[in-house]
């Protein structure tokens, strides 16, 4: 015989049953019945109170991505329903799985607008994979199983379970079962010897192939068969945003990132290979540029578990509908061992060009003195050497998160957690607690402006709560320095609502029981990064940044990405 | 690009809110659904909606990807004019007094094979299916008496072609289902 059990209880049961350990969250009115059942869980379930709802979805989302397993939230109905809509909308366009399960008002009151009551269907169907009201306690067990086989599987993402107060009070006889197919849903598409064939021959007649890696490589797990095919056939990679660390910064094969602000050499060869073969990317237009002139000589094949990516942007000679791990395997044994000296070659002048103009400007500026403000990038590299390339980069969004990508070095798999698609100032702080508890034994490295600090600063209390140690560095020039720069380049210097009265942030680190330290000039941070290092536990440097510092090499907006700019007024040629 | 007017058939499991879901897709594309209609399909359990949207193919080809992959819809098949056999049904409320004073009613009737649903002393209310010129041609002719009110449904189609894809797609499913079970 089956049991009866509170709805509660089988929310409980069945996060359980699907392998959950942690949970990131924040109780209220509607959600305590289970809040109320979690006590009983506690030995189970690790609940992470965060400070806001945000705070909850970024770090369910850090931790998604830095361990691969589905991030859980649970928060209540209304404000709270709407303060995970920032994290979910990051989720689904940066194809982080996750479940996140509001409460909800009493059935009956369901469209009165009772107290704490939002459309929560209404306002999250457009920004998740699927959403679903759950209204009778005997749905709960079908809904979170189905929650996480869909989260989890073919191109990953966000399910919101909104689960009314009737279904968690009410009472169910037990009974879970996974679930491993929906009849209108196929993560694993069949793999058709016809695409490989003809992405194997296109590849093997090339004379100028590239590869660009997307976050589909890591998300399949094919960081290996990545460098497998790329050394077989001799071929190039370049990572987007996402794709960053699928392989290693130093593989002679890696040429860097496409896009906005990614390498010259990827981006000028972009549009001069004659293959390009994408694996789980959806070519944004931060790594098109503008799209007519993408690529023009390429024949293009796509990689993808999701088939609506092809030619939603940028059309594609040939496509394989898989898992990137699966049609990677596939076409490793139908690629020609081959050499590309010649082409490989064509990207060390772009590369030299970029160490002397770009890089060295960043790294040894020579046109500041040793008690002058730093540049982002020297201080990325510093804390990234002294890591040994093996830590997490978190990155907020801007300045801090171009040059963080751009200045950190990569030995492991899924070092990089960044808001691409979104751009979601306020991600990195609640984002590097997720993956610190993912990845209790790596170095945590949270990048990030003064401005993107304070957007969630708040998640300070979180790592006191839980004694979570990330190392965290604020690139602070006191400014939103992402739109001055676009102030300074595009809009006259007119610097409109971009100067920051900044508070004293090591006070705020201190008043948590962070040690913290102001490093104001150059050479003071060496030592700065060594104490920091030396630390366990949380330690929260204040970078003094010099507020001219700009983020180059720079696709000029609006043009092809072969059109580069290395500094505000020179353009690269080659 | 150019552009006309296609429709759009999905078929989807029997859930809330999946028009919802399905629509917004085309506004977050800024395109007009100029005509919705939802019902059962031929299959148990399974829905049939139909949309009819002015776009190029281009856009609409994309459009019924973004729907295929959401959740709970099986499939998405989009048509131009010459593919389907489709039908709207039209209702016009009219005066009876003006209709009666009118010498022409009773061609207008019959030319346009309308059907009288309802007559009082005060309206009668006619009833007209066809393609959308039809129904539009009838209101304009009824115009002149003061129409008190109109109302067209969606467009519902069925397709011209010989195979039935959609069968075919359920049948796929099911040995996917089969196979997964085995393993």
């Amino acid at each position: 015989m089956s049991e009866r059990i509170t709805g509660s209880e089988a929310i409980c049961r069945a996060l359980v049953a699907e392998d959950v350990t942690t949970i990131f969250g924040y109780p209220g009115g509607q959600i305590m019945p289970f809040y109320d059942k979690l006590f009983d869980f506690s030995d189970r379930l690790n609940h992470i109170l965060t400070r806001h709802e945000q705070g909850a979805v970024h770090a369910a989302q850090g931790y998604a991505r830095a361990s691969g397993k589905v991030g859980v939230v649970t928060v209540t109905s209304g404000p709270a329903a709407t303060n995970i809509i920032t994290g979910v909308a990051d989720a689904n366009v940066d194809c982080t799985p996750l479940v996140v399960i509001t409460g909800q008002v009493a059935v009956n009151s369901l469209g009165t607008d009772a107290f704490q009551e939002t459309d929560v269907m209404g306002i999250t169907q457009p920004i998740t994979k699927w959403a679903y009201q759950v209204r009778r306690p005997e749905e709960i067990p079908w809904a979170v199983a189905r929650a996480f086989y869909i989260a989890s599987t073919g191109r990953p993402g966000p399910v919101v379970l909104d689960i009314t107060r009737d279904a968690q009070v009410g009472t169910l006889d037990w009974d879970y079962k996974k679930i491993n197919y929906i009849r209108s849903y196929n993560p694993a598409p069949e793999l058709l010897p016809g695409d490989v064939l003809a992405a194997a021959s296109l590849l093997n007649r090339a004379e100028s192939p590239m590869i660009i890696a997307g976050h589909g490589v890591m998300l399949s797990n094919a960081e290996e068969d990545l460098i497998a095919l790329a050394e077989k056939a001799d071929i190039p990679v370049a990572s987007t945003l996402l794709g960053l660390s699928s392989i290693p910064s130093d593989h002679p094969l890696n040429k860097g990132m496409v896009g906005m602000h990614g390498n010259i050499g990827p981006n000028i060869n972009t549009n001069r290979a004659d293959v390009i073969l994408a694996v789980g990317l959806r070519f944004d237009d931060r790594v098109t540029g503008v799209v007519k002139n993408y690529a023009p000589q390429a024949k293009i094949i796509h990689i993808d578990i999701d088939c609506a990516e092809f030619n939603k942007n940028v059309k594609a000679h040939t496509t394989i509908h898989a898992d990137a791990g699966k049609a990677l395997k596939a076409l490793l044994p139908l690629v020609n061992k081959s050499k590309h000296t010649e082409w490989l070659a064509t990207f060390d002048k772009p590369e030299e060009v970029e160490r002397t103009e770009v890089m060295k400007r960043e790294l040894e500026p020579d046109d500041i003195a040793p008690d002058g403000a730093m540049r982002m990038g020297e201080v990325v590299r510093k804390i990234s050497e002294a890591s040994g390339n093996k830590g997490i980069l978190v990155t907020d969004v801007g300045q801090n998160q171009m040059m963080a990508a751009r200045y950190f070095k990569y030995t492991l798999p899924k070092s990089v957690l960044t808001s691409g698609g979104l751009g979601t100032m306020g991600f990195c702080l609640p984002a590097a607690v997720g993956a610190k508890i993912a990845c209790p034994g790596r170095e945590v490295f949270a990048f990030m402006g003064d401005g993107g600090f304070q957007m969630t600063m708040q998640e300070l209390g979180t790592m006191l709560a839980y004694n979570i140690g990330v190392k965290v560095i604020i690139l602070n020039n006191d400014f939103l320095g992402n739109v001055r720069q676009w102030q300074a380049m595009f809009y006259n210097n007119r610097f409109s609502a971009t100067p920051m009265i900044n508070p004293d942030f090591v006070t705020i680190a201190n008043a948590y029981g962070f040690p913290a330290e102001r490093v104001a000039t150059r050479a003071e941070l060496p030592a700065a990064i060594e104490r920091m290092m030396a630390h366990e536990g949380t330690y929260l440097l204040d970078v003094n940044i010099d507020p001219e510092d700009m983020v180059f090499p720079m696709v000029v907006p609006g043009a092809a990405v072969d059109d580069i700019l290395i500094n505000t007024t020179t353009k690269y040629e080659g | 690009m150019e552009k006309k007017l296609y429709t759009i058939s999905v078929f989807t499991e029997n859930q809330v809110g999946l028009l919802n879901r399905i629509s917004i897709i085309f506004t977050r594309r800024g395109l007009n659904l100029e005509s919705v209609s939802s019902s059962a399909s031929s299959v148990h359990g399974i829905h049939k909606m139909n949309f009819t949207c002015t776009s190029d193919r281009e856009t609409i080809e994309k459009v019924i990807k973004q729907i295929e992959r959401c959740i709970d819809v099986l499939r998405a098949y989009f048509y131009t004019d010459d593919e389907i056999v489709y039908q709207e049904v039209a209702l016009y409320k009219v005066p009876t007094q003006k209709l009666l004073d009118e010498k022409d009613f009773e061609r207008i009737i019959r030319v346009h094979n309308a059907r009288i649903l309802e007559l009082t002393r005060e309206y009668t209310i006619l009833e007209k299916t066809g393609h959308e010129s039809e129904t539009q041609a009838l209101y304009e002719l009824l115009a002149k008496y003061g129409i008190l009110q109109f109302i067209r449904s969606g467009r519902i189609c069925i397709t011209k072609s010989p195979t039935e894809h959609f069968t075919h797609y359920l049948t796929e499913q099911e040995l996917r289902r089969q196979q997964i079970e085995k393993n």
